[in-house]
């Protein structure tokens, strides 16, 4: 991996061979490498290592980006003229701002923990092999058959600008993700961190195992309205639906459901939510695209939306604008995306808060009188934008809770609910853990016991 | 470059490789997008780098790297073939590849115009005149446009003797209009919603799509969907026009008939599939007019899934999925096709990059059209009762690919033949194979595109990967109809 000097050096090459008013440059670097085994053996493994260098130019209130992977003099010049000749045809932007100076962007830079772990780094393909070993061995022993992967990266980047701006972020990442499946059911397990050390795949592969043998012999039961236990991988799912909405510019392209309902109580008061980069369980930079510091933000307070993200742009733009006095504090909280963008700004570093009495995805089920528990959900996506509903399909252990206890396997449903009536339900709560899914980021999210929420198809297994 | 794939070639036979395939790639994407009248996005990627594949004590290893020197290279043919050598820890078999002889080629897109020979000024010059089309419609809240230019070289080189050298290029156009008032934003998108239409064409797909023309209509359709009536419930006769069959197609026949998925490779992530080994040349997949292809070759037009070969050197090929509504044919690749005990690969293994190891990939999975004259007018005026649906807004489906629901843009309630009162938030729901027997009509030639799909996503860690489907508005009898807003009121 470079260094922050090495990238620095680079840097002072590119800005050799830019005339424009103003530059930017992303540096990212990786090393990624992925084992994944299906059918109980490995079947595809891969390793990559590439470098992203990203320049941008301004001119008078034109900016354009261009990007590149070769880091020799030429290919350096040429990525600088590109940026260039994109930036110079277009019309001024009278909103565009001039690039953040060394104090601004470093303003509000919190301390995070290290998310660089040398035994993450250093993981060989024989020691990802070990652990689907490890998973296939349980599967065997159950009769199962395993897919998942296991896979380990390195990344570093930093954001270098003319006006003396200067980050750098270094970080490792793990993932184990376990799929077990038997003659008519299957069991799922995922978690991800910086530190290997702290994922356990044998653990993960025992309870993926338990859920396939327990969800066997799966009955179908009628559609309708059900209390349902959400694990928080299903809530991290659903919930990701929603955080694009609380960027400032969402609100004002009115594209947001957000939109005339800041400070009004949307959710349940045992709902509160952040974004905050510096959490222990979190991942990631501290500093956003255009390298201002993140904040910690408080998005809901008891169920009430009280504040957005703001990009530096979008904070100007909205102090201008005729919603300024109804979309909570107004100033850039560093969750802005790499210049120029449509989308401009959401929080990506999701923390549930913890409720005043947490209760164990056991405790759910023994409190559930006739519900269904869900381990996992499927390819969800929106369906009607102002009221947030959403569609998919629950996946991978899905059970019939009757009297407190888990009766058996169900065949899965398609869901059609709005998250803002999902959120206004939500009757208890688990502690926040790092959660792994496949539609959203990780967050730090709880398990959920929701009530009323609507199912409304059967598929056929 | 055929020099720099010899050096990992040669790297994987020392190290012990039975079998290596080479690919370098090049890349370059020119994306420009416009919102309410100003810039969105403006940028300009290249990529460059290899990527090997091997085959160690009969497991796959792969190994990539943008570094292109002589060390590096070698280098990276090594790693993969110590990366294969761990896979073959946890093997049950060796892996088999079905024959193929090797190929030497050169192949390019057919265009007219090179889209990075037209200026960006030009680009924006469209973009920002629809763009300001859009928001001349009282109550359109949001205009967007995007413009996208792709040129992908690359070099295939095996250790059986094939070198293919092919240039794609991909163009892409589209544009929406949001109305946001009192509790609801609608929205209307051309050709077809998130992100257009694309295909493997220069420059004049932007001049064929007659964007200026349509602007105004969708800004007034989006306006006028906040003031429509809500789609009612109930089971009802539909016809989808061709954009919004594609997508049908692409999710409830391009998927489940991956071979991949079918054998359990895709379990984790993307799913498996219904359409287990038994069904092939069984299952009565649709009615008697449905007739599916999955065509990569020049002659089926110039889809996002049109090439000259794959990523493993196999011809682009037909092959017949449904036939006259009998499952005839998956997608597959060399090792898929030995794995079922099939002669020869179907040619679908594809990569969304050098960087990335090729997977089974839809090719353009299309539907023929109907062979009687019957465009979508005449379609319409022969149903009695029904809805007209168009233009996608959300999609999703079970990972075995059996319960789908859709939601389109806009529909319209059909009456005695003719399309009445606009309808707003549609969808229709379905199982794949009750929904494909209930096809009764489908519009002939003159009415059929061959859409783009540019971002299905597919595979760990997860590519995305253009897909082409021919498709012609059709009629389908019996469809649920407004589901998604059951128990939302």
């Amino acid at each position: 991996m470079p260094s922050r000097d090495q990238a620095a050096e680079l840097v002072q090459r590119i800005r050799k061979y830019s005339v424009a008013d103003e530059v930017e440059v992303i540096i990212y670097h990786t090393r990624n490498a992925l084992t994944r085994f299906a059918n109980n053996v490995i079947h595809q493994n891969l390793a990559e290592e590439n470098v992203a260098v990203s320049v941008r130019t301004a001119f008078a209130g034109r900016t354009a980006r261009a990007t590149t992977n070769k880091i020799d003099d030429e290919g350096l010049q040429r990525v600088v003229e590109a940026s260039e000749r994109l930036a110079k045809v277009q019309h001024a932007d009278p909103d565009l701002l001039p690039m953040p100076d060394a104090r601004e962007g470093s303003r509000s830079v919190r301390t995070i923990p290290s998310r660089h772990f040398e035994r993450t780094a250093a993981l060989t393909p024989e020691l990802r092999a070990e652990m689907v070993r490890s998973i296939v061995a349980v599967a065997e022993k159950h009769r199962l058959t395993a897919a998942g992967i296991v896979s380990n990266s390195e990344t570093a980047e930093g954001i270098f600008n003319c006006r003396g701006l200067s980050t750098w972020h270094t970080q490792t990442a793990a993932e184990i993700s376990i799929t077990m499946l038997g003659a008519d059911s299957s069991g799922w397990q995922k978690a991800g961190s910086p530190d290997v050390d702290t994922l356990d795949a044998g653990a993960l592969a025992v309870t993926a195992a338990r859920k396939a043998v327990e969800a066997a012999r799966p009955r179908e039961i009628p559609p309708g309205k059900y209390t349902v236990i959400l694990e928080p991988a299903a809530v991290l799912d659903l919930v990701g639906f929603m955080f694009y909405d609380f960027g400032g510019l969402a609100i004002l392209d009115r594209r947001s459901f957000l939109n005339d309902r800041v400070g009004t109580q949307l959710f349940g008061k045992n709902i509160n939510i952040w974004d905050d980069v510096a959490h222990p369980l979190q991942s990631g930079s501290p500093f956003d695209g255009e390298g201002i510091g993140r904040q910690k933000v408080h998005l809901v307070e008891n169920g009430v939306v009280r504040r957005l993200v703001f990009a530096r742009g979008t904070a100007a733009r909205m102090l201008r604008s005729e919603v300024k006095d109804k979309v909570g504090p107004i100033e850039p909280t560093g969750h802005g995306f790499p210049l120029p963008n449509e989308v401009g700004e959401a929080p990506m570093n999701i923390v549930f808060g913890v409720t005043d009495k947490p209760k164990t995805v056991d405790e759910m089920v023994a409190s559930t009188e006739r519900g269904i528990l869900v381990t996992r959900l499927w390819y969800i996506r929106e369906v009607d934008p102002y009221e947030k509903i959403v569609t998919g399909m629950t996946r991978d252990g899905t059970f019939y809770v009757e009297g407190g206890t888990i009766r058996h396997g169900l065949r899965n449903f398609r869901f059609n609910e709005s998250l803002i009536h999902m959120l206004a339900n939500v009757e208890a709560m688990g502690i926040p853990v790092r959660a792994s899914g496949e539609e959203s980021f990780d967050m730090v999210v709880p398990a959920m016991q929701v009530s009323d929420f609507n199912f409304t198809e059967v598929t056929k297994f | 470059m055929y020099d720099i794939a010899s050096w990992a070639l040669n790297i994987g036979a020392l190290r012990g490789a039975s079998y290596a395939d080479v690919r370098i790639g090049g890349d370059r994407h020119r994306a420009l997008s416009t919102k309410n009248g100003k810039l969105g996005s403006a940028s300009d990627t290249e990529s460059m780098g290899i990527g090997v594949r091997v085959i160690a004590d009969g497991a796959w290893g792969f190994a990539a790297s943008e570094d292109l020197s002589r060390a590096a290279v070698e280098a990276t043919a090594a790693r993969a073939v110590q990366i294969a050598k761990a896979s073959a820890r946890v093997k049950q078999h060796d892996v088999r590849l079905a024959p193929e002889k090797p190929s030497t080629a050169e192949w390019t897109t057919p265009m007219v115009i090179d889209p990075f020979t037209v200026s960006v000024e030009q680009n924006l010059a469209v973009l920002i005149e629809i763009d300001g089309e859009l928001r001349s419609v009282r109550g359109v809240t949001l205009a967007e446009t995007n413009m996208n230019f792709r040129r992908e070289e690359q070099w295939f080189a095996s250790s059986e003797g094939s070198k293919i050298h092919q240039t794609k290029y991909t163009s892409g156009v589209g544009y929406a209009a949001y109305a946001f008032a009192g509790s609801e934003i609608q929205k209307r998108s051309y050709p077809t919603s998130f992100g257009g239409q694309w295909q493997n064409k220069g420059y004049e797909l932007i001049q064929e799509l007659k964007l200026g023309e349509n602007a105004r209509r969708v800004g007034e359709e989006a306006v006028a969907l906040l003031k429509a009536e809500q789609c009612p419930e109930g089971i009802f006769d539909v016809i989808l026009d061709g954009s919004q069959l594609a997508l049908q197609i692409h999710e409830s026949v391009g998927h489940p008939i991956e071979l991949d998925r079918v054998l359990g490779m895709e379990a984790n992530f993307a799913g498996t599939s219904f359409l287990t080994l038994d069904k092939l040349r069984s299952l009565r997949y649709g009615s008697e007019l449905v007739n599916i292809v999955a065509d990569a070759r020049e002659e089926h037009g110039p889809g996002l899934g049109t090439f000259a070969f794959d990523e493993e050197g196999v011809p682009a090929q037909s092959t017949p999925i449904i036939t006259s509504g009998l499952f005839t044919g998956y997608l597959s690749s060399r090792e898929t096709a030995a794995m079922i005990q099939c002669e020869r690969s179907g040619g679908t293994l594809r990569a969304e990059g050098w960087n990335r190891l090729p997977i089974i990939r839809m090719t353009n999975v299309s539907i023929l059209p109907g062979s009687q004259p019957l465009t979508r007018e005449q379609l319409i005026a022969g149903t009695d009762s029904g809805v007209y649906l168009e233009t996608n807004r959300s999609w999703s489906i079970d990972d075995k690919r059996y319960n789908f629901q859709f939601g389109t843009e806009i529909g319209w309630e059909i009456k005695r033949g003719k399309r009445t009162r606009m309808l707003k938030n549609p969808s229709y729901s379905g199982i794949t194979t009750e929904f494909w027997n209930s096809m009764n009509a489908i519009c002939s030639r003159e009415e059929w595109v061959l859409w783009g799909i540019p971002h299905c996503g597919k595979g760990q860690p997860q590519q995305v990967m253009g897909t082409g489907h021919g498709a012609a508005p059709a009629r389908f009898r019996g469809v649920k109809v407004g589901s998604a807003y059951r128990g939302n009121a």
